[in-house]
């Protein structure tokens, strides 16, 4: 029988039914030990229903004092909205994307008030391009067809002429920004947040900057600095980001509009997922074990293609606008409304399984590095005061690790992968390589024209899961398909659970008090 | 001696060494090709008569051009070359200017403006390597800033063209041997040294050096960048 500690807390018994777990393009499952501790994610917050009226409403009552978006539009101003990238939310979500909303009803507010010089910039800081048809999909049709490719275009970071340094913070980071956003009377933000991470002052300082602005926060000793990527006050990954954002403010007038998605990853059909395996009823325990058996039958690819056509059913809770910090304050209220877990203490042995996709790999493949980030980097950063697990703890992940990568959208991965893991894989002696990768001319070119991300990434996606690798004792990886991915990444292997948890006990003595964070979709525990 | 410290010895000595960029010209840098450019040595025959045996003897000719480029780049060049006997050096040089103005600028890819620019940037020299004449090559190597160029010559004897190049001809296995030589000549280290070309002829040239990418690829190279992981860039 299980017991409930709270909604989102389970404490498993003897006789509790098997828990699943991602693994990549499938599904797998396990009977814990009696004893084990499995956090779920909170249901999902009732969505706004006319989401069209909620962003007017937010756009004509901003927080912060500051005047209406309406009012602050003139005739021959010059005006950037910059918007979100892909890589938010994840999955993608249904049709329309919330951008689509957004830019529709500030693009009418734009025009109505006889602003012509406007443009939409997605902010790609260092991502990849994003392809006209995924462009297509964020925006909808109508601003697609209007004002694609000359007023609606990717970023480009790698343009000489795009960029400019505005001047340095007090900690001599170098503020960096997209030069037309810089020249404009008015940059408009338009975001979407999904975990506590994103929006605020990152928005700008990172979505709209270049590599001589992000090198500044996105390497190690920022990265070990911070307690949780999760809870901006203790980030310093995000405080590098606000003295920029701060800088930023007080020379470009911003307005940003922020949105907060609640946690609806799957349809009203597939929900069971996101529930406890106790709750599930017959027909959800049917479903779950034809899903596993057709997914049993298809071939990796057909796996992947498919799972990346099917969009989240996420759902709008909350949309404010105005000044950063006002409206960030206000975001993250939602957020933890939304994802905090409240658990007391922290385990021994942390166990996740790692799904098919990352904010990286969006219709691409989730490559070793990638695995990483998502391992050490995501996941265990979904934590506000203490790490789930304690100091020296084992984390146990489900991934088939294989060595496959895209050729496209991960180039300079496979060097890294290649060319400097198969060397070292301690960071302090990777870095030496950080700068030729983010000035190769090819991994520029691979940039700007095709759809690569930039060279630097495959350090920045190792970088992220330092602080990670700096708390974790070992890592032990559950159904790898080779010796050769987990060694490079520096994580033992085990072929199954019980295996796992044998080592473990090896670490921890013989009965370690065991954690199961049980997402996507995702929580952040709030650890006491 | 391990891999590692191999691969570190190779790391020490490439920080020691100057670097190259070579680039293939036709398809990868410009739009254009060598038949696009005798297409206007032809046109531009002194006589109307030569201008439409030139210009109907190359358009009969174009279908055998595919067939030897896609099999046999020297049968190619052997057979394509022949067309510039008769033609005066002087002519060759002045219409090379005039080529270079109108047909190859104008097709210049976007992207290999700053494709050499950040290669410069990153302490490479800039070499062409390309199987086009050396009348249209020389003005191309000067507009681009590059630091050396090698391209096919035409032998000239007594101010004509005599429709032979002077060996070694620059083509596929060639310009692997070609730049093998000229890096032991110049000191460059092959290792660190990158390579760019667009055609699976070229694969022997990609081959010698130790970052080999692919650009605007046909089929042959695509395959094979994408089984040795080489990126490809489309300019």
């Amino acid at each position: 029988m299980t017991h409930w500690m709270n909604n989102q807390v389970r404490i498993l018994d003897d006789d509790s039914l098997p828990r699943y777990m991602h693994y990549a393009e499938d599904f797998i499952t396990y009977k814990f030990p009696e004893g084990t501790r499995v956090l779920y994610p909170k249901p999902p917050m009732a969505a706004i229903k006319n989401r069209r009226a909620a962003i007017r409403q937010a756009l004509n009552n901003p927080e912060g004092g500051v005047e209406p978006l309406h009012t602050q539009l003139k005739a021959g101003m010059k005006v950037t909205i910059a918007v979100d990238d892909i890589s938010v939310p994840l999955p993608p979500m249904k049709r329309p994307d919330l951008r689509q909303d957004m830019l529709e009803i500030i693009v009418e507010q734009l025009v109505e008030n006889g602003v012509e010089d406007f443009e939409i910039v997605v902010a790609l800081a260092l991502h990849r391009r994003m392809s006209e048809a995924e462009i297509r999909r964020m925006v909808g049709d109508k601003i697609f067809d209007a004002y694609y490719p000359k007023k609606l275009y990717n970023m480009d970071a790698e343009d000489p002429d795009a960029l400019v340094v505005l001047g340095q913070t007090d900690q001599n980071e170098d503020v960096q920004i997209l030069k037309r956003a810089a020249d404009s009377d008015l940059l408009i933000y338009v975001n979407i947040n999904f975990v506590p991470m994103n929006g605020g002052f990152k928005s700008i300082g990172t979505g709209l900057a270049g590599y001589k602005g992000i090198k500044h926060h996105h390497n190690p000793e920022t990265i070990l600095k911070c307690k949780s990527y999760m809870d901006p006050k203790n980030s310093a990954l995000y405080s590098s980001n606000e003295r920029m954002g701060r800088f930023i403010n007080e020379t470009i007038n911003v307005f940003h509009i922020e949105t907060t998605l609640n946690n609806k990853m799957y349809d009203d059909s597939m929900m069971f997922l996101a529930r406890a395996e106790d709750d599930w009823s017959p027909s959800d325990h049917m479903k779950f074990r034809s899903m596993q058996w057709a997914l049993s039958k298809l071939p990796r690819k057909g796996k992947r293609a498919l799972f990346h056509k099917i969009p989240a059913d996420y759902g709008l809770i909350g949309v404010h606008a105005g000044p950063t910090e006002a409206v960030h304050e206000k975001t993250l209220e939602k957020c933890w409304q939304q994802h905090a877990v409240k658990i007391k203490g922290q385990a021994d042995v942390l166990v996740y399984g790692i799904p098919f996709a990352s904010p990286y790999n969006v219709n691409s493949i989730l490559n070793p590095i990638l695995v990483q980030v998502m391992a050490l980097g995501y996941f265990f950063n979904m934590y506000r005061g203490m790490p789930v697990v304690k100091k020296d703890g084992t984390l146990i992940i489900t991934h088939p690790c294989y060595d496959e990568f895209d050729p496209e959208h991960h180039p300079s991965y496979v060097e890294f992968f290649n060319r400097c893991l198969s060397q070292t894989n301690r960071t302090c002696e990777l870095r030496k390589w950080e700068e030729e990768f983010a000035t190769n001319p090819n991994y520029v070119e691979m940039f700007r024209r095709g759809n690569a991300y930039h060279g630097v990434h495959p350090f920045y996606m190792w970088y992220w899961g330092e602080n990670g690798r700096d708390h974790i004792g070992n890592v032990i990886v559950v159904g790898a398909e080779n010796d050769h991915v987990p060694a490079r990444l520096g994580w033992l292997t085990a072929k199954t659970m019980d295996e796992a948890l044998e080592m473990a006990r090896d670490f921890h003595g013989p009965n370690p008090d065991i954690t199961m964070m049980h997402h996507p979709p995702f929580m952040v525990a709030d650890v006491e | 001696m391990t891999e590692e410290s191999a691969n570190k010895n190779d790391e020490n000595m490439s920080e020691k060494r100057k670097t190259a960029a070579f680039y293939d010209v036709d398809g990868t840098l410009i739009s254009t090709n060598v038949i696009h450019a005798y297409a206007y040595y032809a046109l531009n025959s002194p006589s109307m008569l030569d201008r439409v045996k030139r210009a109907s003897k190359l358009i009969g000719s174009l279908p055998m051009y595919w067939i030897a480029d896609k099999y046999d780049r020297k049968a190619f060049n052997d057979a394509f070359y022949a067309n510039y006997k008769g033609f005066t050096e002087d002519r060759l040089v002045i219409l090379g200017e005039e080529i270079f103005e109108k047909i190859i600028r104008p097709n210049i890819f976007e992207g290999a403006f700053s494709l050499i620019k950040n290669s410069k940037a990153q302490g490479h020299d800039q070499i062409l390597i390309t199987g086009a004449i050396d009348y249209i090559t020389k003005p191309l190597a000067q507009y681009l800033g590059v630091d050396d160029w090698v391209a096919n010559r035409l032998e000239i004897k007594d101010g004509f063209a005599t429709g032979r190049l002077i060996k070694p001809m620059i083509a596929g296995a060639n310009k692997a041997l070609w730049v093998r030589r000229y890096a032991e000549k110049k000191g460059y280290d092959l290792d660190g040294s990158f390579a760019y070309a667009d055609s699976g002829s070229d694969i022997p040239l990609l081959s010698v050096v130790g970052n080999p990418c692919a650009v605007n690829p046909d089929f042959k190279l695509k395959t094979t960048a994408r089984a040795y992981d080489w990126p490809v860039l489309n300019l």
